[in-house]
């Protein structure tokens, strides 16, 4: 293989893994608000598979990309309601309201989008394009990396700190880390425990609404069944295994995004390994971690555990 | 003097319990009323009705003789009350500072910690509490843990304060600073309501307030009664505080502990180089702060916890490291800490768990299948010897009483042991009159000889019972002293950590 060959590989594996990252990231980040405060919300992928969908539904309908990002803002906010009202609310068991929402997701995208299509050939959208960072992208390496994406991409990357200021450096994060712990803490300060967990569930699904309608409109041009395809479970994955931190999440996910980065290009490159073994490789990285975990310093006292006065 | 808070009529139910009925009760300015009463007479509830954090059925709350009223802990601390739960309500993973301020700013995106600090600054001096504002409250000791319950009512400007059980985690040393602390917050004008059922206590306060079964009982000026007088109101009857203990020898060593040590889950040592012997017709009492260790000492020496180093010698056999299985075995009965989390299954009925962990004995099972009618004889059995009330054996444990949970875990490990008994807090959080029965029982098993340890944090129940007392802190003995040789407040600066010296090598010394 030649040198230059090599290279282009090399840049073509880091700047997907920055690709695939990117939506996740969004959703990660707002299961981490969730967790943080209490909610142990199973319902990740079922929000992603709406907020996909949503997205889809009013890119094709009003051919307005921004417009569908607002709808997979807005679609993953009422999911946030719909979880909030079972955990928080009727203190439903947070597994089961979880897993009740991605069947109810699965259900119900399906039968929307038949209704939808009504048997015709289903319409199609053109997605996100690559905006290249004038100056920046001419960078070798790094620029074709780093600032050749998807507009979302670099909103995604500023994410990252802004959630870690809102947790860390700001009254309200201080409150949300305080459900998370011990929400009669904030009882006893006179402070509504169930509002401000309806606030954060509904802050954090949307943003996980959000990462699935990135999914749909920066790297699709469609919507199919089982659309977001195990990813809502990797972002739970990816939240333990950062350990409830922003920072650690943000490895987390990199890390997956790499292995699936690699794994498809592996298969470009002709590797002489079963491609059925490389597209699983992320996911069995996931178990392997999962299984090797003991450290879950991070995982807020509260987490899951309904809150209940009397 | 004029009256910072009264209740009039206040009455709580929980579904089926009536906790509060038509208390009344008024609190003085710049005095310290006690509530007293036993464990489940009402004190809590009453407190937290007053702080809003309950809402009372009937009932009304006027402060400086206004009816006020009081939906939330908001208002309550609207108006000047502020409460320190019996239980801690901290955030182990924020410092204390954080605790303190969580919740408390109004206004701003961007925690304002600065001014907060200065206003804590300027409390901690008026009233001589060191703590570092900075360090995480998991790195406390529970003792000082509880000054940060304090420091969050006293930021929030509180006239009112209700302190909820604060001793129960304390050394005595620490409970005096407490007192003090307490007696120069009503010097400033602030009125304190103490909650606790210990008559040291009480004795301390200005006024008391006894409750039973949810009822006040009297309100009396502390200086006109009598601790006999307050005992017998609280229980309804005649108490007798001190159970007979008679006089026996020693006899051969059933349990020596050499060296014991063992690691937590983070691989901190939670106990270090542990010894000590017991022998048939004594009691060995271990004296501590809860958390010090007792727990991990109970589950390595009935085999729930692996040694990390040392020697159990059980009956001249060697047992460090063998399985609870073959601990019961061999005749160790174990009565552990949390009744209806590991003494019991409270799902399961009062017959299964009177026969747990035995089931596999041919004489509670046919081949595979339970033996439901020698079960069945056997819950019925105990229920009449041990006075265990219930309507009858099918009932679910934990739908008992405390005292009778107590009971059935006693029936069961005092049917089969043969040797040891181990008893981690067997009378936490029981009515006297339960008390005193496990008392008894625990003297029965000793005049039986067997060779008893006794973990307890109420010193009482070790100077009656003890022939001797370890003192553990942080893992470690710090001394095994004579109770009859020994004073309560010596006992008490051991429990913070002072080494005292034991009964066994002065006996050396002498010898
Ligand atoms: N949240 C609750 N739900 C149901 N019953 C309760 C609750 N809190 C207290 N009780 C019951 O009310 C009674 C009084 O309890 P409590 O006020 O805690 O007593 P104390 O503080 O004097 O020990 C007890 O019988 C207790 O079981
Ligand atoms: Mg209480």
């Amino acid at each position: 293989m030649s040198q230059l060959f090599q290279e282009a590989i090399i840049i073509s594996i880091l700047a997907s893994t920055i690709r695939i990252m990117t939506p996740l990231l969004f959703s990660a980040m707002g299961e981490l608000i969730t967790q943080r405060a209490g909610i142990w919300n199973m319902g990740v992928e079922g929000t992603m598979l709406t907020g996909a969908f949503a997205a889809y539904l009013v890119a094709t309908a009003t051919g307005s990309l921004w417009l569908a990002v607002l709808a997979a803002v807005v679609a993953g906010a009422l999911m946030g309601i719909v979880i909030a009202f079972m955990t928080a609310t009727l203190r439903v068991d947070h597994f089961i309201a979880g897993l009740g929402l991605n069947l109810l997701a699965g259900g119900l995208t399906l039968y929307w989008f038949q209704s939808y299509i009504q048997g015709r050939p289903q319409p199609i959208f053109s997605g996100f394009q690559d905006v290249a960072i004038p100056l920046l992208s001419d960078i070798p390496v790094i620029g074709p990396v780093l600032f050749s994406q998807r507009a979302l991409t670099y909103v995604a990357l500023l994410v990252v700190p802004v959630v870690w200021f809102l947790l860390y450096r700001s009254r309200y994060g201080l409150e949300l880390r305080c459900l998370g712990e011990n929400p009669k803490a904030l009882d006893v300060k006179g402070l509504s425990v169930s509002a401000r967990q309806y606030a954060a569930v509904m802050l954090g699904s949307a943003m996980t609404g959000l990462g699935g309608g990135f999914l749909m409109l920066g790297f699709s041009d469609r919507f199919l069944a089982d659309f977001t395809a195990g990813r809502g479970w990797i972002v739970i994955v990816a939240l333990i295994a950062g350990n409830w931190r922003p920072k650690g999440v943000l490895v987390a996910v990199t890390a997956f995004a790499f292995l699936e980065s690699l794994a498809t290009h592996l298969q470009v490159v002709g590797a002489q390994v079963p491609h059925q073994l490389l597209l699983a490789l992320p996911y069995l990285a996931s178990i392997g971690l999962l299984m090797g975990l003991r450290f879950r310093s991070g995982q807020p006292a509260r987490l899951g555990i309904p809150y209940a006065r009397e | 003097m004029s009256t910072a808070l009264r209740v009039e009529g206040l009455t709580k139910r929980f579904a089926g319990v009536t906790a509060n009925d038509d208390v009344d009760f008024d609190l003085r300015r710049g005095e310290i009323h006690c509530l007293f009463g036993e464990n489940g007479a009402g004190k809590s509830t009453l407190s937290s009705c007053i702080f809003g954090f309950y809402r009372p059925d009937k009932g009304e709350i006027l402060l400086h003789d206004q009816p006020v009223h009081i939906a939330s802990p908001m208002d309550a601390i609207r108006h000047g009350i502020g409460m320190v739960h019996q239980h801690f309500v901290l955030v182990p993973e924020f410092t204390v500072l954080e605790n303190i301020i969580v919740g408390t700013q109004r206004s701003g995106w961007r925690l304002n910690a600065a001014e907060a600090r200065q206003k804590l600054k300027g409390i901690c001096d008026g009233y001589g509490i060191d703590l570092d504002l900075d360090a995480y409250v998991w790195e406390l000791p529970v003792g000082r843990q509880q000054w940060v319950e304090i420091l969050k009512v006293l930021y929030l400007d509180a006239q009112i304060l209700i302190l909820d059980e604060p001793t129960a985690v304390l050394t005595p040393g620490e409970s005096r600073v407490l007192f003090d602390i307490v007696r120069k917050m009503c010097a400033r004008g602030m009125s304190i309501i103490l909650i606790t059922h210990k008559l040291v206590e009480v004795m301390q306060s200005d006024r008391v307030t006894v409750l039973r079964k949810g009822k006040v009982v009297a309100t009396l000026d502390r200086p006109e009664t009598t601790p006999d007088e307050l005992a017998r109101l609280m229980v309804g009857r005649d108490v007798f505080f001190t159970v007979t203990k008679p006089e026996l020898a020693p006899g051969e060593t059933i349990l020596a502990v050499e060296g014991l040590s063992a690691r937590g889950f983070w691989g901190d040592a939670v106990l270090k180089d542990v010894s000590f012997s017991v022998a048939r017709h004594q009691i060995l009492g271990i004296a501590g702060v809860a958390g010090n260790g007792q727990k991990e000492l109970f589950e390595v020496l009935c085999g729930v916890r692996r040694p990390a180093a040392g020697s159990i010698i059980f009956k001249g056999e060697e047992v460090a490291g063998m399985s609870p299985r073959a601990m019961m075995d061999r005749g160790v009965g174990h009565i552990p800490d949390d009744r209806f989390r590991e003494g019991l299954v409270p799902e399961f009925s009062v017959a299964e768990n009177v026969v747990l962990g035995w089931q596999r004995n041919p004489k509670y099972c046919k081949g595979p299948l339970m033996d439901r009618d020698a079960i069945t004889g056997l819950a019925r059995e105990m229920i009449g010897e041990y006075q265990i009330a219930t309507r009858d054996e099918h009932v679910a444990a934990g739908k008992l009483s405390g005292g009778n949970a107590q009971k059935i875990i006693i029936a069961r490990e005092f049917l089969h042991a043969s040797g040891l008994v181990l008893a981690n807090q067997p009378t936490r959080g029981l009515d006297v009159g339960v008390i005193e029965y496990v008392q008894t029982q625990l003297l029965k098993k000793r005049a039986e000889g067997f060779a008893i340890v006794l973990a307890s944090e109420e010193l009482s129940d070790l100077f009656n019972l003890a022939d001797l007392i370890a003192v553990m802190f942080k893992g470690e003995i710090m001394g095994i002293v004579d109770p009859r040789t020994v004073t309560v407040a010596e006992v008490g600066v051991m429990m913070a950590g002072r080494r005292g010296e034991t009964a066994a090598s002065k006996k050396r010394v002498s010898a």
